[in-house]
């Protein structure tokens, strides 16, 4: 089974760790990707701030280059690029004249035919199967399970799991050992792209929703999303010095948490690669 | 004077609003759902639902407020407001609406000048080579906000960590990007 990825901007810098994981899951499970090819960066939240056509024009690229090169069904590790496609092929499919007019714009034919998975829609449909029959070391951890806002909302246009406490990722994890607590900080944004440009309310935002994991036991907090992950692992020196805490909690990939489940080594599922240090294994 | 005799003759910033983005501000009866759950409310000087009932007055001091605003440029979108809205207003394409709207009018709070700088940055590195370049970014927005300091300790431990490329990654149909690019300036 060979299937398109879109690894997007992050998972070939300051998430490789993501993409490692990924690509280690799909060796370990046969699975075969084809990356799709010349992709560009899908314009992000800057794009959607400063410019509606392009921020439709750049995920419309990337989709049309899908489309050409036959790749039907495509995974999008990021939450926030998985976003901008499924908006962009949506704004599409709603409004005809605009299709035309990015189709214009792109010089490219585009259909909008693509069916775009989230990481957890390609684990549930190609890992969970054979999941079972890999487990060599159950990931008994109890484990905040943390969606963020991309990979969920809009949920309308999303179609995937429900906004307010969304349980696919916490049944994923159970699948593996995990033990996933309430958590209602799960959907609350870390401040996302604010990083660099007000990494003040970023420390604020995620450092509550680091307390909350940390307060309420968990070993984790497991995410699937780049930006997430930068912003509670990265930003955790800013995070502590902004509340005063030593918050030392660890960020996994949920990806990263199979390939430790499944005898993947930490090195190879990129656990080396994160600031906060992760002590499970 | 019935509804749609006054709608023709509107010439105010919701009806903009409602004419690009199809987002009707008369529909919001000000439950307040937006700003309970909004994460960044606490540092807006208008929080969403304070947005929408000025809109709704339809007169130009608060259209104008609104465009100055400071809030337009904090809210993150992260959907939460739309996710709560029991009428389904799309509060976030309604925010990217008016930070296009505010820029294009040259009427942009002073206080978002690092937001917009970093998004600049962002898409001046994408522009001419397809992709993101991390440090690229970094660099021109250092030179745009004008903080040399911010970060400096961030960039070595990422490259030792293997997170930062140090030269960018170019696409082969970067010059059909710059095309892209110039057909959509706005």
């Amino acid at each position: 089974m060979k299937f398109g990825i879109y690894p997007g901007c992050s998972l070939t810098g300051s998430a490789r760790d993501y993409n490692e994981s990924v690509f280690a899951l799909a060796e370990a499970f046969d699975l075969e990707f084809a990356q799709i090819p010349d992709w560009n960066c899908c314009g992000a939240t800057a794009a959607h701030n400063l410019n509606k056509e392009l921020s439709l024009a750049l995920p419309a690229r990337i989709l049309a280059l899908a489309e050409q090169n036959g790749l039907d069904e495509i995974i999008v590790p990021c939450a926030a690029c998985y976003s901008r496609l499924v908006v962009t092929q949506n704004e599409l499919k709603k409004n005809p004249e605009l299709k035309n007019r990015i189709r214009e714009v792109l010089e490219m034919d585009y259909h909008g035919t693509s069916k775009i998975l989230n990481v957890i829609e390609w684990i549930d449909k190609y890992i969970i199967p054979k999941l079972d029959e890999k487990i060599v070391k159950p990931f008994n951890y109890k484990v905040a399970c943390y969606y963020g806002c991309l990979l969920v909302r809009p949920d309308k246009v999303l179609n995937y799991d429900r906004a307010e406490d969304p349980q696919t990722m916490d049944i994923v994890m159970s699948k593996i050992g995990a033990d996933p607590i309430y958590y209602p900080y799960k959907t609350e944004c870390c401040g996302a792209g604010f990083s660099v440009s007000r990494t003040d309310i970023v420390s604020k935002l995620s450092g509550k929703i680091i307390e909350d994991a940390e307060h309420r036991g968990a070993d984790a907090i497991i995410v699937a999303c780049p930006m997430c992950h930068s912003n509670l692992d990265m930003r955790r020196s800013d995070i502590n010095k902004y509340w005063k805490t030593e918050y030392k909690i660890p960020v996994v990939f949920v990806t990263q948490a199979i390939g430790l489940a499944i005898g993947l080594s930490s090195e190879k599922v990129g656990l080396k690669r994160h600031f906060v240090e992760v002590k499970i294994s | 004077m019935s509804h749609s005799e006054y709608n023709t003759e509107r010439n105010s910033l919701a009806y903009s609003v409602e004419k690009n983005v199809e987002v009707h501000a008369q529909k919001c009866y000000q439950c307040g759902k937006c700003s309970a759950g909004c994460p960044v409310a606490d540092e807006m000087d208008l929080p969403p639902s304070m947005v929408m009932r000025m809109l709704q007055t339809e007169l130009a001091a608060n259209d104008e407020k609104i465009l100055r605003s400071h809030s337009i440029w904090l809210c993150v979108t992260c959907e939460m407001c739309l996710s709560r809205c029991p009428m389904e207003i799309d509060i976030p394409s309604m925010m990217d609406f008016l930070r296009q709207r505010s820029r294009s009018e040259k009427k942009v709070n002073p206080k978002a000048k690092n937001i917009i700088a970093f998004h600049k940055s962002f898409l001046n590195s994408i522009r001419f080579t397809g992709r993101l370049y991390e440090l690229g970014l970094i660099l021109d927005y250092k030179r745009q906000s004008l903080n040399m300091t911010q970060d400096i300790s961030l960039a070595p431990k990422m490259i030792s960590r293997g997170k930062l490329h140090i030269f960018p990654d170019i696409i082969k149909g970067k010059a059909q990007i710059a095309r892209i690019f110039k057909k959509t300036s706005n």
